[in-house]
């Protein structure tokens, strides 16, 4: 009996350590780009970091906002400063859930269901993208819309530069497995 | 087989428990504490006439209007100082992010100035004040002048110490000093020391409040003041507008350090403002590689 349960609990731990994976991401690349009247405002991060566990599916993202950077660092000054404030909201940050992924490998068209903060403000959000896993690997990868007043982003009338006011984010994470350190 | 099942279901709780650790605080604590430098300790590379511990950036030239009308207190036919002016037209131009070179040409003397400033040392959560040194030559380029060869000149050594306390608060002293190779009386001294004591505080993310006090430590003849500024700051995307009240007609070192001869508390007082304006000349386009 004692030798069931020792084979049965051992198996069940092996099953845990295939299953109940985490995936960290190993490189991130996240741009936003708004295409405003006088010119396009785009900035790209690759500080960010996520980990996705396999076997519930959620995911969390954190974005250290003082690492977009801007090819006019005058705007990244403003974007700091004046938009983002990110001396008092110094990452965005992203949890929640993929649906349409059984946490198997292939590609998926899926969604990650959650809250996104930023800049104070926590909005619910869904992000459709595209998921492929193999057996060590995830690669996420999607393109959505945010509207910066649902972020309490205000832009004032008198800038010179016009701020649009949906910015496209276009993001690509590759995650391979995750040890504890 | 009762155990079993036993066993089983006391593993799958910990398997569940153990899934929903929380993904963010594994994320949190293992993000490394990145060196942060602290950015815009001021809006503009001046405070109000002194200038700031900011340079420009890398590739980036910086046109600015120094503008000062005449005081408050030389009555309605000179209404109230609007008839007079004094313009300084700069340019300044960023080599490196911590190397800014710069030329002007004030209307005060026709005096040409040339400066170059460095920043030695940047705000971070491992350093905690921006130390930026600064050394300009203005020569006086009037041809009423009487004054030859060197005597034209003035120079300016300062170490610009500041510190951004937090979003809003950020405060400067100034160690300076100003050789003027000719003075107008034998009671002035050619070499002064003084201390420019500037502070910001935003009132919101584009509006400022900016104050500025330059005691000269070096004795002076009584019609000479300490420098006095009071201004608003406003930023709006490419364009800093500075607007002020003080009591220094000049916008450059030798002139509101030392040549002060109003009395700021007496009415002494010049309207004025800088209109900053900043180009990206050189654009480092980072691409956004798949």
């Amino acid at each position: 009996m004692n030798k069931t349960i020792l084979s049965v609990s051992l198996c069940l731990l092996i099953i845990e350590a295939t299953y109940a994976q985490k995936f960290k991401s190993s490189v991130s690349h996240i741009r936003f780009f708004s295409d405003a009247p006088l010119e396009a405002i785009e900035a790209t991060n690759e500080a960010a970091a996520s980990l996705i566990d396999s076997d519930d599916r959620t995911i969390a993202m954190i974005i250290p906002i003082r690492s977009f950077s801007f090819k006019k660092k005058l705007m990244e000054e403003h974007f700091n400063e004046n938009y983002l404030e990110s001396d008092n909201y110094p990452n965005a940050i992203f949890k929640g859930k993929i649906v349409g992924w059984d946490g198997s490998e292939g590609v998926f068209d899926a969604k990650a269901l959650g809250t996104l903060e930023m800049h104070g403000v926590s909005q619910k959000i869904t992000i459709p993208g595209k998921l492929t896993k193999t057996s060590q690997e995830i690669v996420l990868e999607t393109k959505f819309n945010i509207e910066i007043a649902d972020y309490g982003i205000e832009v004032p009338k008198a800038v010179f530069y016009k701020i649009a006011e949906v910015v496209e984010v276009t993001a690509k994470l590759n995650y391979s497995v995750y040890e504890k350190n | 087989m009762k155990k079993i099942k036993l066993v089983f279901v006391f593993l799958s709780f910990v398997f569940s428990t153990h899934a929903q650790e929380d993904l963010l605080s594994i994320l949190e604590s293992e993000s490394p504490e990145d060196k942060q430098y602290a950015i815009a300790t001021f809006k503009s590379t001046r405070i109000i006439n002194g200038q700031s511990i900011e340079t420009r950036t890398q590739g980036t030239l910086e046109f600015i209007i120094s503008h000062r009308f005449g005081t408050l207190n030389s009555g309605v036919n000179e209404l109230w100082g609007l008839d007079r002016s004094n313009i300084r037209l700069g340019l300044e131009y960023g080599i490196t992010d911590n190397l800014t070179f710069g030329v002007g040409r004030s209307s005060y003397d026709k005096t040409l100035d040339l400066f170059g400033k460095y920043r030695l040392v940047r705000q971070s959560n491992y350093f905690p004040i921006t130390a930026t040194f600064f050394a300009s030559l203005a020569r006086n380029l009037d041809n009423r002048a009487d004054e030859s060869g060197l005597e034209r000149n003035a120079y300016t050594g300062q170490l610009l110490l500041a510190r951004k306390f937090n979003d809003r608060l950020s405060f400067q002293l100034a160690p300076t000093m100003i050789q003027r190779n000719r003075v107008e009386s034998l009671d002035d001294a050619n070499f002064l020391l003084a201390l420019g004591i500037g502070a910001r505080y935003k009132i919101t993310n584009r509006i400022a409040i900016v104050s500025e006090y330059t005691p000269v430590f070096t004795d002076l003849s009584d019609r000479f003041f300490n420098a006095v500024a009071m201004g608003v700051d406003i930023e709006t995307g490419g364009h800093v507008f500075q607007l002020h009240f003080t009591n220094a007609e000049q916008s450059i070192e030798k002139g509101f350090i030392g040549e002060v001869d109003q009395n700021f508390w007496d009415g002494g007082i010049h309207y004025g403002f800088n209109i900053v304006r900043v180009f990206d000349l050189k654009s480092k386009r980072r691409s956004f590689t798949d």
